[in-house]
């Protein structure tokens, strides 16, 4: 690897090239080609089902695709073994929807689960770090208790604590907004910005939230049926000629992506029953 | 010609699956050298698999061995060899209900517990979260609680042998009134340790292989949704169940059976 460290904003630190995906007959992705760059949020919108989770599962290196590359920092994940893959994924973060806190230990250790697995620490640094983590994301007084204490976004924010503690260089947020009330919605927002300045990290952001989305990420690329359908920041987005796009973006019920999942005609099927 | 297909499509994925849980013990075997190392994760596993187990055991236990007594005597009243109460109780204790009795308790009471566990890890996405924070779930998940077992099943079921035998002691010497020095002489005299110890405690630590690896890997194998969950419990008990009766069949043929 030749990447000098004094990096430029501009630099791809993901770049998928041609990537073809399927799960059963379900084409997911045809030929997807993108890059992802160094310091930015970069956002991925698109209806529910498009396959944006799959997409994070593919840069992680959980899912093969059936063709096409994906390189991370330069090396291409699915060529990697399973030792340096693991090296890899202690410098990505990933943030699940659900949080997927380990259920049976509490906050502290959720958060100190990636210290205690991957370093040596004394117990004292251990608690520091943690300590630090937690602050911020404003949940310092709640290591003591256990994942089922936690409402939605509180377990969201621990899950952020725990993505970062090993301080990586990117992270991957898997809907981070859904399913919130505005407050703690606002709260997220807030502190994915932060913390992709404030750590220098690169943010992956897939959602389906059009306004977070927008007011956040630096670009962002729109996905539907496999395939990029618009990219750009989000105020060249919004002046996009696409129908398509412009349904999405402002939520119109029906236009290109049709209200009616598909059908023979209404008249027929009702005359059907006679 | 549709019940060839089926046939045949009900083969694959019975292969399939066989294939799957072999490629699953390997890792799970590959694993133990972390769950040995880290034996804390382990300590805790036994306590939950084994510890936490003991109460269904312990009266089951008694309760067999009090049938064992009872059955054991009256029969044996026919032919005046009450005497050899001790003899009947302790061998159809070591040798085979103690350890396929257990077994079978095993499945349900730790077994579904485990299948559950795994499988809710997995609806949750706390395995997949493990992944992606470079922490293999077989060995930090899986290994130990795999050893815990392996290691808790014979003890639990040498538990359940001795507390069947004070069960035999207390119907057929305290209320039925056989002698007490023939019913502890002539156990001492016709158990052989080899024989008879040795043996039942290689079928625990067999039922113990099968049982866990039926419950992890229904578990890691579930389809993560509750209602898939619900299934694999449901199939690890029958599994292991099956799997218990079916080997001992094996294991007492092999021991006992002059073949």
């Amino acid at each position: 690897m030749n990447i000098s460290t004094q990096t430029t904003d501009s630099e791809p630190l993901v770049e998928i090239r041609d990537l073809y995906f399927s799960r059963g007959a379900n084409t997911i992705f045809k030929g997807l080609s993108l890059d992802i760059r160094r310091g930015q949020i970069t956002g991925f919108m698109g209806p529910s089902g498009t396959g944006k989770t799959t997409l994070l599962k593919l840069i992680g290196g959980q899912l093969f695709p059936a063709q096409g590359t994906v390189f991370v920092e330069g090396q291409n994940v699915h060529a990697l073994g399973r030792a340096p893959l693991f090296e890899l994924r202690k410098r990505m973060g990933m943030l699940f929807q659900s949080g997927a806190l380990l259920t049976d230990i509490n906050v502290f250790e959720n958060v100190a689960f990636p210290l205690r697995e991957h370093t040596k620490l004394p117990e004292q640094i251990i608690r520091d770090l943690v300590l630090i983590k937690l602050e911020a994301v404003g949940l310092r007084g709640a290591r003591k208790l256990m994942p089922s204490q936690l409402s939605g976004g509180m377990a969201r924010r621990v899950a952020l604590a725990r993505a970062i503690v090993l301080d990586p260089m990117m992270i991957m947020y898997d809907e981070p907004f859904t399913g919130l009330d505005p407050i703690t919605k606002g709260t997220i927002v807030t502190l994915i910005k932060q913390l992709n300045a404030s750590l220098g990290l690169t943010s992956i952001l897939v959602s389906h939230d059009v306004e977070e989305t927008m007011s956040i990420a630096d670009y962002i690329y729109v996905i539907s049926e496999g395939e990029i359908v618009e990219s750009g920041t989000p105020s060249s987005l919004r002046q996009s000629s696409s129908e398509w796009v412009q349904q999405f973006l402002n939520g119109y019920p029906d236009g290109p992506a049709p209200f009616h999942y598909p059908a023979n005609e209404y008249i027929d099927d009702l005359l059907m029953g006679r | 010609m549709d019940w060839l297909q089926n046939l045949g499509r009900n083969g694959l994925l019975l292969f399939e699956g066989l294939g799957r849980a072999a490629i699953f013990f390997v890792y799970m075997v590959r694993g133990l050298g972390t769950a040995l190392l880290r034996f804390r994760l382990t300590l805790r596993e036994i306590y939950s698999v084994g510890v936490l187990s003991l109460v269904i055991i312990v009266v089951s236990g008694l309760f067999v061995g009090m049938v064992l007594g009872l059955q054991g005597y009256v029969n044996f009243a026919k032919f005046n060899a009450e005497e050899s109460l001790g003899i009947f109780v302790a061998l159809s204790l070591v040798r085979e209900l103690g350890p396929v009795v257990t077994g079978l308790l095993y499945a349900g009471r730790a077994g579904s517990a485990l299948t559950a566990e795994i499988g809710l890890m997995k609806t949750t996405e706390q395995l997949a979260a493990m992944e992606m924070m470079a922490v293999d779930p077989m060995h930090r998940v899986i290994a130990p609680r795999f050893l815990a077992g392996i290691i808790s099943m014979p003890f639990l079921a040498a538990i359940f042998s001795a507390v069947g035998v004070l069960g035999g002691y207390f119907v057929g010497v305290g209320l039925l009134g056989v002698d007490e020095g023939s019913y502890w002489s002539q156990m001492q005299a016709s158990v052989d340790f080899n024989e008879d110890i040795v043996n039942g405690v290689i079928k625990s630590a067999v039922f113990g292989v099968a049982c866990n690896w039926i419950a992890l890997y229904e578990g890691y194998d579930a389809i993560p949704t509750a209602e898939g969950v619900s299934r694999a419990t449901t199939k690890t008990v029958v599994r292991s169940a099956l799997a218990v009766l079916g080997l001992d069949f094996i294991l007492t043929a092999l021991m006992f059976g002059d073949i």
